[in-house]
């Protein structure tokens, strides 16, 4: 059964961590799916396995078990050349603390993708430029993390991330360091990315900013507790009051 | 052919990002870049100053070995210390005319050659004017070829001059100056002790070879045969080769001639002794080249410091920057982009070392030109350049691609949790 709006497919991912004498079983048995176009936010408590999860899906980390598919690509079987083509090609990331590089301005900062991608000097200023734009902070554009607030340093990263126009979106606790106004202003913009078409998986803990997603998997103990629309997930009857469905069910 | 050339142009793009970012890298950490690279800035400046000094000192030795001539042989009489004529008396073992007549015919490698004897120093007169002590030096006229003086005014011996034993002289500009005789003196007559003598030539001086010792002594030249004629004494021999090449060939055609012409049996050893310029040179350029492998030996260890220097600070670099390389690597840098931004970045450092080294270099070689005079032509040649700057990028390399792997193989999420 292929379908080529599947991106992302995960089947029966397991990842353990060797400390000591002692294994940390991080995810175990994950299946996942995800289309393009979707809104994912994956909630669930500190430890509960989300960052590696999101790891996985990014490339950065490789599974122990269990298979993971990018547009119908086995990643479980690819040199490490190849997943940085998949990194630099398919996926953009954005961690909860920038790390942006703090000597390079925005700008230079933004076009960090794309000097491992053999872009013209002109076509990376234009793109960089873009994706800069696009998050608002073009006329932050030549200044250095240490003369941006959080949340436009969080923009650059999330313009970064944009630049080389990836596949998915992964955000691992984007809005973490940052107060609740910014916050929101973050999450507007996560909006209206996916209004134009950008795929997006959003890791969080807080019920609010799952609320944004269109669809919220909760996690516990390396495993998928729940995979529901946002409507259905109690996170959002907390935040918006009891949904229609939820009344016409008698949840 | 675009996919043929994508390769290299990626390559091409990521070298440039790479000098650039190792550039502005060392930028940032000046004053720790330059001490860093100390080991190779004293390393290359040493081996530019002592190339230039070993050329410097080369290029004297070499040009006084031109001045006193490399090509001449010189032969005398000699007792051997063993066989039937050890106990022979000067007299019996002497050279003599006839045992060289018909030489060159016999020896091909043999350019020239000239019979020599001193009758003696005399006393030199004309008008009111004398010099004590002049040497009286009778020679062929092939003694000026050897010698490679020529004669600035008036002739060279004649066959009959020599022939006829006449009572003719080539004197030094000196003996002119020293009598006071006329600007154009050929013609005139001289007195060395009673003898009568008639200036037929004037002979130029040459460069002395700092060997020779001071040339104070006035010589004048008579031909062979009216030394001999004025009194029999010593004789000695000269010759030249035709090419420094042929020195050893001229050498044996020599040795074998005088043999058979002096009648030494088989199995015993020579009565005479042959001496070639040639094998003085070879043992200074043995020498010089020993002394080059000591001197290279000395840079190198400084090399080695210098590099282990290098790798030190290349060490600390990666890991003050592993949450740069996890990001660089989390946005779809490939292990071989981050291994060649840190080997560049060490070549770079090596290379701006060297670029300080070779000034260095060029300053001590100004200071040594100007210290001694036997070291005055000394000078960084253009391959002493080449190779300083081919040794600093090896170093880089080489002590920069242990730091460098070791940035590859980080694992990015490690990397970035890195604090
Ligand atoms: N590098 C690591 N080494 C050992 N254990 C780890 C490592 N990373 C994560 N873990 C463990 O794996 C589990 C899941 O961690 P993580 O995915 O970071 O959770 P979350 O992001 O949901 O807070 C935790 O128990 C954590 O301690
Ligand atoms: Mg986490």
């Amino acid at each position: 059964m292929t379908d080529n709006s599947v991106l992302i497919r995960l089947q029966n991912i397991h990842r353990t961590y060797k400390v000591g004498s002692d294994t940390v079983h991080a995810l175990r048995g994950i299946h996942l799916q995800v289309r393009q176009n979707e809104y994912v936010a994956i909630m669930g408590h500190s430890g509960s396995g989300k960052s590696t999860l999101m790891n996985v899906i990014g490339c950065l980390d490789r599974a122990d078990q269990g298979t993971y598919e990018i547009r119908g690509i086995k990643t479980t079987v690819m040199s490490g050349a190849a997943l940085a083509r998949i990194r630099n090609e398919q996926i953009g990331f954005v961690f909860q603390s920038y790390e942006l590089l703090p000597r390079l301005n925005a700008l230079k900062n933004v076009e960090l993708p794309l000097i491992y991608s053999n872009v013209g000097f002109l076509t990376r200023r234009k793109l960089a430029r873009e994706a800069l734009e696009r998050v608002g902070l073009a006329a932050r554009m030549h200044h250095r993390p240490n003369q941006l607030s959080g949340g436009e340093k969080q923009r650059v990263a999330v313009a970064r991330a944009l630049v080389a126009k990836p596949s998915i979106l992964l955000a691992d606790e984007p809005t973490g360091n940052l107060d609740t106004q910014t916050s929101a202003g973050i999450m507007d913009l996560f909006e209206k990315l996916y209004e134009q078409g950008q795929t997006i998986i959003l890791v969080t803990h807080e019920a609010d900013i799952a609320c944004h997603a269109r669809r919220i998997v909760r996690m516990q103990d390396g495993q998928i507790l729940s995979d529901v629309p946002a409507r259905q997930d109690p996170a959002w009857a907390l935040i918006h009051g009891p949904s229609a469905e939820a009344k016409e069910t008698g949840v | 052919m675009k996919s043929l050339l994508k390769a290299p142009l990626r390559f091409f793009g990521l070298l440039v990002q790479s000098i650039l970012l190792a550039l502005s890298q060392i930028w940032v950490n000046k004053t720790r870049s330059v001490l860093t690279t100390l080991g190779i800035i004293i390393g290359v400046g040493s081996v530019t100053a002592v190339i230039a000094g070993m050329n410097g000192m080369n290029a004297m030795i070499m040009e006084n070995f031109e001045f006193f001539g490399t090509k001449k042989i010189f032969l005398w009489p000699e007792r051997p210390q063993t066989g039937s004529q050890k106990n022979a008396n000067w007299w019996q073992i002497r050279f003599q005319p006839e045992q060289f007549e018909g030489v060159l015919d016999h020896c091909p490698s043999v350019e020239y050659l000239t019979l020599i004897s001193y009758p003696g120093s005399m006393t030199a007169h004309h008008g009111a004017h004398s010099l004590e002590n002049v040497r009286i030096a009778g020679v062929e006229e092939s003694w000026f070829k050897i010698e490679n003086r020529s004669i600035s005014r008036g002739r060279p011996f004649s066959f009959l001059d020599a022939q006829q034993a006449r009572r003719v002289c080539i004197i030094p500009q000196k003996l002119q100056e020293k009598l006071y005789l006329d600007r154009d003196c050929i013609g005139q007559t001289l007195q060395f002790n009673h003898y009568t003598f008639q200036i037929i030539g004037i002979v130029e001086e040459r460069p002395r070879a700092f060997f020779e010792g001071q040339g104070d002594r006035i010589e004048v030249y008579i031909p062979f045969r009216t030394a001999q004629s004025i009194r029999e004494s010593w004789i000695d021999a000269m010759a030249s080769c035709r090419s420094t090449d042929l020195a050893e060939e001229a050498r044996a055609e020599l040795t074998f001639f005088l043999r058979k012409r002096r009648n030494v049996k088989l199995g015993e050893p020579n009565n005479f002794g042959v001496f070639i310029m040639e094998s003085e040179v070879m043992k200074v350029r043995a020498l010089m080249a020993g002394l080059g492998l000591v001197a290279g030996a000395v840079v190198s260890i400084s090399l080695l410091v210098g590099g282990i220097g290098i790798m030190n600070i290349m060490l600390v670099s990666v890991s003050e920057r592993t949450r740069e390389i996890g990001l660089r690597k989390a946005v779809g840098a490939r292990a071989s982009a981050i291994l060649l931004q840190f080997l560049v970045e060490a070549v770079m450092l090596c290379l701006i070392g060297g670029l300080i080294g070779i000034g260095i270099g060029y300053f001590l070689a100004f200071l040594i030109s100007h210290s001694a005079g036997f070291l005055e032509k000394s000078q960084v040649p253009g391959w002493a350049v080449v190779l300083a700057f081919g040794f600093s990028a090896a170093v880089g390399i080489f002590f920069g691609m242990f730091p460098a792997a070791k940035a590859a193989r980080l694992n990015p999420i490690e990397a970035l949790r890195h604090e």
